[in-house]
Parts: structure tokens; sequence; C-alpha cells
């Protein structure tokens, strides 16, 4: 079956399509990363997908339905961009706090739900975390957290975006290792986003390069190529490979660079609150 | 002291109120709408002295007009609240239309001052049984929405996704803010109810990590402040409103400079905590 299926499917934020008639299908159990300039939709993709903005036109649909909020089959990592720093929670309330969290009442947190956190906590390297509070926490230990979170209570699909943000190198292998476990052991599928290709290539299956309202989903050899991302960015792309690495290149320039650097400026469309 | 009947009115009245003021207070502080909170007392304000206009009891006003904003806010957007220049701006408006409700109802005037800064030793006992009635509502009305609301102040993306209703959750919430900001208004004034519901509870936030216990040293800090307070100003002479705000400032720089205890990690990591 189809994890995630986009069927001529318009998605729209505000006036602009993010997405125009857009067709792609996601097999179960692939590892997507998900590429493309700020601003071309990587986000409101996901948003789409956890049914917290509905195609105008066409269909999508998650493990063959159409998408709603609440899909307990799905874990999803938010590209934070606010942490209050006053917040003096620690890592394990935090966590807790999205068990059941959409239900009514008194919060609570059985030994049962203590037990699987910390384990989950431990797969990722921060176990530690639990009994710190989140405002001692750094950039990329929050991210850790989100990490775990996301992939608590067995989902069959991950979406992560940005997870690698903010981590250092060593961090970010072990991210994408626990994800890929996950990816692999349990057939999870997944949609990474990313503004580094070349930390994933080892890793996915096939790239979901986003730009300029289109979509185009394929292999590494058949999408990162000089007429396709041309395409997709609008502007003339060279892409240079060398030594296993891919470099995508506009005007002698490194576009996947130069977009991360402006990463904490400006983020992909799709994040303001409303 | 507890000869004395107002004294220990006062007692009771502000032991319902520090309790509501500090548990709902500690949400404020974790959702960063303190100023949010202090908005609605001020448009408060206007509501006191306008009922006060049309012949009703100052707190009736106090909690319509704060409810109204309370909601108001929660439903333009769950973002407005933590706009500090639209806030401040209305709450500049609340005050301006509380002084021209007090220029058309001069005999009200003397209430003023009780509105602005609390008159916690005229309590009496019709007044603790309508805070108490209040104190129950707030408390019941804030059990109902606390786990999604925490959910919804932590994580307000993945809480959306989750199928939170935000907006719902955030405007509930600023009418329990509302009522809590009417009930402690009464015992503080308008323009003191930070030294209850912000002060017991950041002070609550710097010496515990954990919630529920972060909740009961909220309560009990904002408890012991008030007591003290009114402990302290039988002695002295001195205005309750004005014991109280020098504790409640004293507790917070107190547990500023506190170490770091139960954060089960190492004084030396500690100093990571500030960069």
């Amino acid at each position: 079956m189809n994890a995630v299926e986009l069927d001529h499917a318009t998605i729209e934020l505000g006036a602009r399509a993010v997405l125009a008639d857009a067709s792609f299908a996601i097999r179960s159990g692939e590892f997507i990363g998900v590429l493309g300039p700020n601003g071309a939709g990587k986000t409101t993709l996901m948003r789409a997908i956890l049914g917290l903005l509905p195609p105008s036109a066409g269909a999508l649909r998650v493990f063959g339905q159409a998408p709603h909020r609440g899909n307990p089959q799905i874990g999803y990592l938010p590209q934070v961009r606010t942490v209050l720093p006053d917040l003096r929670v620690r890592g394990l309330d935090f966590i807790g706090s999205s068990l059941n969290g959409e239900r009514w009442g008194l919060p609570s947190l059985g030994p049962a739900d203590r037990d699987m956190i910390e384990k989950t906590l431990a797969a990722v390297g921060a176990r530690d975390l639990a009994e710190r509070p989140l405002s001692a926490m750094s950039g990329g230990e929050r991210q850790r957290l989100l990490l775990a979170q996301a992939l608590m209570g067995s989902p069959k699909l991950l979406l992560l975006d940005e997870p690698l943000i903010s981590l250092d190198a060593r961090r970010q292998e072990v991210a994408i290792d626990v994800v890929r476990k996950a990816c692999r052991e349990r057939g999870v599928t997944v949609l990474f986003s990313a503004h580094e290709l070349n930390q994933l290539l080892g890793t996915l299956d096939r790239v979901l390069y986003l730009g300029n309202g289109r979509a185009v989903l394929g292999t590494v050899e058949e999408v990162i190529t000089a007429p396709v991302l041309s395409r997709l960015y609008g502007t003339d792309i060279h892409v240079v490979r060398t030594d296993g690495h891919i470099f995508v290149m506009s005007r002698g320039r490194d576009v996947e660079g130069s977009a991360h650097q402006h990463d904490h400026d400006h983020g992909d469309q799709g994040h303001h609150h409303h | 002291m507890f000869q004395y009947d107002f004294i220990i009115n006062a007692f009771a009245a502000a032991g319902i109120v520090a309790a509501v003021s500090g548990i709902v207070g500690y949400f404020l502080v974790m959702r960063g709408q303190t100023f949010a909170g202090h908005a609605l007392s001020h448009i408060g304000f206007a509501g006191a002295t306008g009922a006060g206009l049309i012949g009703l009891a100052p707190i009736w006003g106090l909690i319509g007009f704060t409810l109204a904003a309370g909601i108001a806010m929660g439903l333009l957007s769950e973002r407005i609240s933590n706009r500090d220049i639209a806030i401040g701006v209305v709450l500049a408006l609340a005050l301006g239309f509380g002084l021209l409700f007090l220029h058309y109802y001069t005999s009200f005037a003397t209430q003023a001052t009780a509105l602005l800064f609390g008159n916690v030793l005229a309590v009496d006992h019709g007044m603790i049984a309508t805070l108490a009635v209040l104190g129950l509502i707030t408390f019941v009305a804030l059990a109902a929405i606390m786990r999604p609301l925490i959910f919804a102040s932590l994580q307000p993306e993945l809480a959306e996704a989750k199928g939170v209703p935000l907006r719902f959750v955030s405007t509930a919430f600023l009418a329990v803010v509302a009522l809590a900001v009417s009930e402690c208004a009464q015992i503080v004034g308008v323009l003191l109810v930070f030294t209850l519901m912000v002060g017991p509870p950041a002070a609550a936030q710097r010496l515990t990590t954990g919630l529920w216990s972060g909740l009961a040293v909220a309560a009990l800090l904002a408890l012991g402040e008030a007591w003290l307070g009114i402990t302290a100003a039988y002695y002295t002479d001195w205005p309750v409103s004005f014991c109280i705000a020098a504790l409640s400032a004293l507790g917070y720089f107190v547990a500023l400079g506190a170490p770091g205890w139960r954060q089960g990690r190492p004084p030396a990591d500690h100093a990571n905590e500030t960069a």
C-alpha cells in the first residue's frame, strides 16, 4: 500500500499554490529525503499530510485514507522555532505532555508511560535529558528530545521537519541512524526534510524535491540532475558529482549551503501561526 | 491578632485567592502570557468602575469585563495575547475608561484606591463566599482543560497536529485567567495582581522543574506571602498590598539566586543554564 499519495493535488497557503497539480506516491517503508529551496513547501506538505491543510483540488491520501488530525499512525517532529527562555520544564514532562495530550482533564503519567519515555530517550542517546529542564538544554539536545518523542507510540509514518538542525556532525549521524533503524527494522515510512542532501545519500531510498509549485519524486540519479533542478529552482542549476558527494550549484554557489545559513531567519512557508 | 473578625476574614479570603492565583499563574508563566494577565486586570478596572456607575458591585463589573476581554483575546488569535504593543494600547485605554467612569460617578471615587491597590481588611462574609464559589469554578474549569493546555503550551505545532483545538484551549484558559484576576484584584488590587499571579509561580519555576511540584510550590508560596503580608501589615500598620508585594518580590529574587536543586544534575553543569 502507498503510505502517502497525491493525485493531482493542489495545496495552497493563502493565495499561493505551494504545490500545484502534484501527483506522486510514496510506498510504505520508504525513506524519503524531502529537499528543496526555502519556501518550497516542505513544511506545508507535512502539514497537509497531518490533516491541517486540506488540498484545494485533487486528492491526498495517507495509507489510503483522507488525512485527519490526530492520526495515531503518524509521528511528527515539527521545526520548532520558539522555545520560551524561562521554560523550566524537565524533558520527561515535556515529552509526557504529548502522550494523550489531546484528552481533556488532568494530566497523568503512569509508570508504564515513564518507562516508555525513558526507553525511547535511551534509543536516541538522550536518557540524561529526562530530568533536565528545557531551558538548560542546547538546541541539539532539544532536537534529540523531539526526535525521541516522534518515535514514541510506534508510528507507521514519520514526518521529520529538519531534524538535523542544530545538531553537530556526530549527533546528525546518530539521528539519521536511529531513523534508518526504525525505517528498516519496523517498516516505518519516513519523510525526512533537510537542507543537505549528502548526509542522507547512503540512507534514503528516493528523493522528493520541491520547488516552484512542483514536486519531483525519484531516485537521486533521476532527480538530482541539472534539467530537473533548474525547473524546480527556476534558474540555471549545475549538479557537480565528486567523490561520493553531490553539489547543487547556481552561478558557482552551493545553493544548499546558502539555504542552510538563512534557515533561522526565514525557514519554510507554513510555520506562521494562524 | 486573631481576636479580630476582619483579620480572620482577611486570612480566609487571601487563602482562597492565593491558591487560585498561584496555580492559574503557573500556567500564565509557562505560556509566557503574564502581560496578558496584567492587561486583563486593567480592563477589569474599567469594568469595576463602570459597574459602580450603573449601581452594581464592582466585582461583577470586574468579572464581566475581564471575561469578555479574555475570551475576545483568545478568539481573535492564539497569538495576540503575546503581542505586547497591542495589549499595552488596550491596557492604557482600559485605564483611561476607568478614569472616565470615575469622573461621572464621583461618589465612587473613594473606592478607587481599594480597586487599584486592594483592601483585603474590608472583606466580609459575603465576599468570602463569592470568592470561594469563584475559586471552585476556576479550579474545575482549569482541571478540565489542563492536559491539552499543557500540551498546547509546550508544543503548539504538535498539539495542533494531534487534534488539540488550540484556539478553544487558549480562549478557555484566558477565561480562567479572567476569573482568577477578578478574584486576585479583590485582595491586592488591579495594579498588583502580579504579586500573587506571577511572583510566586515564577519563583516556583526556578525552584522545581516538575509539574505537580511546581503547582504545589506556586500555591504554597502565594499562600505564605499573602498570610505573612497580612501579618506584617497588622504589626507595622503598613498597607497590606505593599507587604504582599514586597514579599512576592523577595521570594522571586531569592528563588533566582537559589541553587538549582531537584534538577538531577551536578552543580558543575549548572553553568550552562544562563548560556
